[in-house]
């Protein structure tokens, strides 16, 4: 009898044991995003990448292991509300992984939580140059403004003589502002004059006008992707700037594809270099703007920072699968470090293992009528494998 | 409003009122995690202190009280990041001052004005705050906010961590001492003519108050509170964002007064805790929601309920002494 | 030298565009603060509400342009009735705090309403052909949209200080403005009075954010984001007056215009300036009574 319980018990208890390696494990992964205020529509955008990927991808994980994306909201660009949410993500729900933020000062303002905790985090879009060296774990998947805009001068060097640059009153307006300059610059192009225009700013016309009546070749502009772009392109529009020569110009921001269909005709034959355009026919785009369209609504389009979410999301699930589950900082940077993903929506994209920025190519576009809708078309590609100028740019000082 | 707090009441501390301190300790103890948060509200009760004394006492609206705020923070988290100061108590000292000033300047130009016009200089004196400070990027980092703000250990042993266990005991000795300072305030002959001065400012006048003088002492002893609450939120943040100077700060501020009960010192408790928590726990959910839910609560207050939370339990404790 | 006189011609142009929609939206906040005594800032949700009805009218439903502003104006007019009778009117009596935090929660409300029914992106307008494009005029081009924004605000301006300085209504009105006590002893309505003033200046309010869509974008923040502007023409303009608040917008559009164009780097400093100088100058506004 005794010994029957005896071997009963060491049964349960081998049995428990056993079961150990093969209980669920959840990873948990903190998603900081806006959902209220000004910027909720580009949270908005980061949000439905991510929570796409998820759905369409749950079967890839090692068997047993979960995720539970943890959202937050960091109500815009408020770095005190950013590192509180960061803080409680770690402290009290105890992530693994942190990911997300659309605006530079917030993922900025986690930087020092990230290395104090060893939490690794990726940003889905906060695109200033300096985030990634703020932390050794850090990385970025999105973009930096000089990768999209310093090749942009670059090629508008060589078309136009005279440039005007306006840009808004930020950080990434200054820094569009700094890459497209240095490469007109370099390719002999002349800067006629530069203004920077306040952010909380409801109208464009006075600014427009102050520039046509510079008469330049070519107006460079960059607004935050989203109502700022659609005015500014509206003033283009009203003061006749293309009827008197002036070609408008930037990154992809400024026509960014969810905002694209309420700017209007206005739009056609607008350039810019982006990474990433809804309307390239390249097999994963194909795939990802359907699966969008047949999740979220055929009006809407996925935009960059949709990709961005997406993108970011691919890396995370590569990391877990290459550690079975069980995440180590150290290892986890590394592996982000190594990663190559040649078929994302926009193209072949990699890590810079210096830098852990991100690689990618950029493309010229403009903005054509396709099948009665308005889409930022892709000319050519203007740079392959392009790793941040403004750090490559950096080094050799 | 005010029932039996004020100068002629006994000024002995009642035994309810030791109630929030020993809360606030035993919180320290069972609740870890939610520290930071902690700090926080303590904070923002320390910032809404500062409110009532002239919004529930003195009688004058304002929607720039952020600008006191911003000030202090600014201040405290210049001289860390750009000038290495980084003593803690110096920091605050500097900020008080600094928003004291502001206080005596700003309230010798608005005092003398009242109604709309008040109100409008209130939020174009804020205003006026906010645009400096997002244009002076090199001292205070603009858009982007100041970051690299660094605050030495107090005392050299106790350092601000991520868990915030510093942080908050370091806002609760804070608030303590303030709230002493405002009690001694308001029981005094000083906050009786404050009373007066918001009751009937005509009689006061009559009786020969110097109103001007009394508003003006009251204004800037606030500003001085809003600026140690400001350079507080710095130090324990390590970071300020151009929100503290922000419209929606002094609005938020002014809900979360009303909510808890002007012009009776603990509203200025009850109010930001009961806020803060149930923003921590239902914007998370539902973040439309709540914004919509925050306007509703605010028209029903106005509506039905104007002495807040503890205008509520007065009334209730009214009705349960009838039938007793 | 030609080339300064014709930006001067055209910040002039884009000031006064600006400076009229600022009026027509602010002119009923104008009435209803001097006539009522009420502070309203949620006056900028009502302007929000008139552009959602423009833009959705025109883009949901096919509506023509001067159709949906009337819409705009007649639908907002009609629901503002409701909420005076049943909300506002609780509150004449109330402190001026209280109708600061009543009001600052309908924003609140209105805010969050907006972003749940429209979601967050800003809304196109869709103008009709008639509408877009230049149009020339003395030798220049001038914005079509912009022309037809300063006429036909004009006419409404025109039409609204002849009612009031010429129907009965409008002696009324001022007569409240001046002393309501003593217009409620002759005889006057003055409760009718103010639901009809309050429908007229929310209608106003409406069709004010309708017109001005193109120029103040349409998106759930607006009545936070705009509110200083409206309160600055109303409080520099003076209370219950209608010459004041016209004079102080137009300052607003043109000095704004202006320092966007000579001064970029200035920003909104300018105007918060101002504003202090102009209250500390003139408390009750620069054609506001003086008590």
């Amino acid at each position: 009898m005794r010994s029957q319980r005896f071997v009963t018990s060491l049964m349960v208890a081998a049995a428990l044991l056993g079961a150990g390696p093969l209980a669920a494990q959840t990873i948990k992964v903190g998603f900081m995003s806006t959902f209220s205020g000004p910027g909720a529509a580009q949270g908005d955008q980061l949000d439905k990448g991510a929570k796409l990927y998820l759905k369409l991808n749950s079967g890839k994980l090692p068997r047993g292991v979960k995720i539970d994306l943890i959202s937050r909201d960091d109500t815009g660009a408020n770095p005190d509300v950013a590192k509180r949410i960061a803080q409680e993500l770690i402290v009290r729900d105890k992530v693994q992984l942190l990911t997300g933020f659309v605006w530079t000062p917030n993922a900025a303002a986690i930087a020092p939580l990230t290395a104090e905790a060893k939490v690794p985090y990726i940003s889905m879009n906060a695109a200033g140059v300096q985030i990634v060296t703020l932390s050794p774990y850090m990385a970025r998947v999105s973009f930096t403004l000089w990768q999209s805009c310093f090749p942009l001068g670059q090629w508008a060097a060589k078309k136009f003589k005279r440039a005007y640059t306006a840009v808004s009153d930020f950080a990434p307006g200054h820094e569009s502002e700094e890459a497209f300059t240095k490469g007109f610059k370099d390719g002999g192009g002349q800067i006629v004059d530069s203004v920077r225009i306040p952010l909380a700013n409801p109208d464009f016309v006075p600014y427009i006008q102050r520039i046509k009546d510079a008469k330049p070749d070519v107006l460079f502009g960059f607004n935050p992707a989203g109502k700022q772009a659609t005015a500014m392109i509206k003033a283009y529009a009203d003061l006749g700037l293309a009827k008197a020569g002036i070609k408008y110009i930037g990154p992809g921001d400024i026509t960014t594809d969810e905002e694209l269909q309420g700017m209007g005709d206005v739009a056609i034959g607008v350039i810019t270099v982006h990474h990433y355009s809804a309307a390239a026919d390249r097999p994963a785009n194909k795939a990802f703007v359907a699966a969008y369209k047949k999740e979220y609504g055929e009006k809407l389009n996925p935009g960059f920072m949709a990709v961005g979410a997406w993108d970011a999301m691919d890396v995370i699930f590569n990391v877990i699968r290459a550690q079975k589950g069980k995440l180590d900082p150290d290892k986890t940077m590394d592996l982000i470090k190594h990663y190559k993903n040649p078929d994302s929506p926009r193209g072949p994209i990699a890590i810079d293992p210096d830098t852990r920025d991100i690689i990618q190519n950029e493309y010229l576009r403009e903005v054509r009528k396709v099948r009665g809708q308005l889409a930022n078309v892709e000319i050519e590609t203007i740079a392959t494998q392009l790793k941040d100028p403004w750090k490559e740019l950096n080094k050799k000082k | 409003m005010i029932r039996s707090i004020g100068y002629g009441a006994d000024p002995r501390v009642r035994i309810i009122e030791w109630l929030p301190w020993v809360a606030a300790i035993a919180a320290f103890f069972l609740l870890p995690e939610y520290l930071s948060l902690g700090a926080r509200i303590l904070t923002y009760v320390l910032f809404a202190l500062s409110l009532d004394l002239i919004l529930g006492y003195a009688g004058i609206i304002t929607l720039g009280h952020s600008a006191f705020f911003g000030i202090g923070a600014y201040v405290a988290g210049i001289l860390s990041a750009k000038l290495g100061v980084t003593e803690p108590l110096l920091l605050l000292f500097a900020a008080a001052c600094a928003a004291g000033t502001l206080g005596m300047a700003t309230g010798a130009v608005i005092l003398r004005t009242h109604g709309l016009t008040q109100l409008m200089l209130t939020l174009a004196i804020a205003a006026l705050c906010l645009e400096i400070a997002h244009k002076a990027t090199p001292i205070t980092g603009g858009a982007d906010g100041l970051s690299g703000v660094t605050i030495a250990p107090i005392l050299g042993a106790f350092k601000f961590d991520m868990f915030g266990r510093t942080a908050y005991l370091w806002c609760l000795l804070l608030l303590f001492a303030s709230w002493w300072l405002t009690r001694k305030i308001i029981y005094s002959p000083f906050g009786a003519t404050l009373a007066g001065i918001r009751e009937n400012r005509v009689r006061m006048h009559a009786i020969g108050v110097p109103v001007y003088r009394r508003l003006l002492t009251a204004y800037a002893i606030s500003a001085m509170i809003a600026g140690v609450a400001g350079a507080l939120l710095a130090e324990t943040n390590q970071f300020v964002g151009l929100n503290v100077l922000g419209f929606e700060t002094s609005g938020e501020l002014m809900v979360m007064l009303i909510l808890g009960g002007v012009g009776r010192l603990y509203g200025a408790f009850v109010g930001p805790l009961v806020y803060l928590i149930a923003q921590d726990v239902l914007a998370k959910q539902f973040p439309e929601y709540w914004y919509f839910g925050i306007g509703l609560m605010l028209v029903l207050v106005v509506l039905f309920a104007r002495g807040g939370i503890l205008g509520m339990a007065d009334a209730l404790a009214a009705r349960l002494r009838k039938h007793t | 030298m030609e080339a300064f006189l014709s930006s001067l011609v055209s910040v002039a142009f884009h000031g006064i565009a600006y400076g009229m929609i600022l009026y027509v939206i602010s002119v009923g906040l104008s009435v209803t603060m001097g006539l009522m005594g009420f502070v309203n800032l949620a006056h900028g949700a009502f302007a929000m509400a008139g552009g959602y009805i423009l833009t959705s009218a025109i883009s949901r439903f096919g509506l023509p342009f001067p159709l949906a502003l009337a819409l705009a104006f007649i639908a907002v007019a009609a629901a503002s009735m409701l909420l005076e009778r049943w909300l506002y009117s609780r509150l004449y009596d109330a402190g001026e705090l209280e109708q600061v935090l009543f009001t600052i929660g309908l924003i609140f409300m209105a805010v969050a309403a907006a972003q749940v029914i429209f979601g967050m992106l800003q809304r196109p307008v869709l103008l009709p052909d008639y509408l877009k494009g230049q149009v020339p005029l003395f030798g220049r081009d001038f914005p079509a949209y912009r022309v037809f924004l300063i006429c036909v605000s004009s006419a409404m301006i025109a039409a609204l200080w002849f009612g009031v300085e010429r129907t009965l209504w409008g002696a009324m009105v001022r007569a409240a403005v001046d002393n309501r006590a003593m217009a409620q002893s002759i005889g006057i309505n003055t409760r009718r009075l103010f639901t009809l003033t309050f429908a007229l200046g929310s209608g106003l309010a409406g069709l004010g954010g309708a017109l001005g869509a193109e120029i103040i974008a349409i998106e759930p923040s607006y009545p936070f984001a705009h509110l200083p502007y409206f309160l600055i023409v109303v409080s520099v303009g003076g209370l219950g007056s209608l010459r004041g608040p016209f004079a102080a917008a137009l300052l607003i559009g043109v000095s704004d215009t202006a320092c966007k164009y000579w001064l970029p780097q200035f920003g909104a400093f300018f105007i918060y300036v101002a504003t202090i100088v102009l209250l500390l100058w003139r408390p009750a506004g620069l054609f506001g009574k003086r008590s």
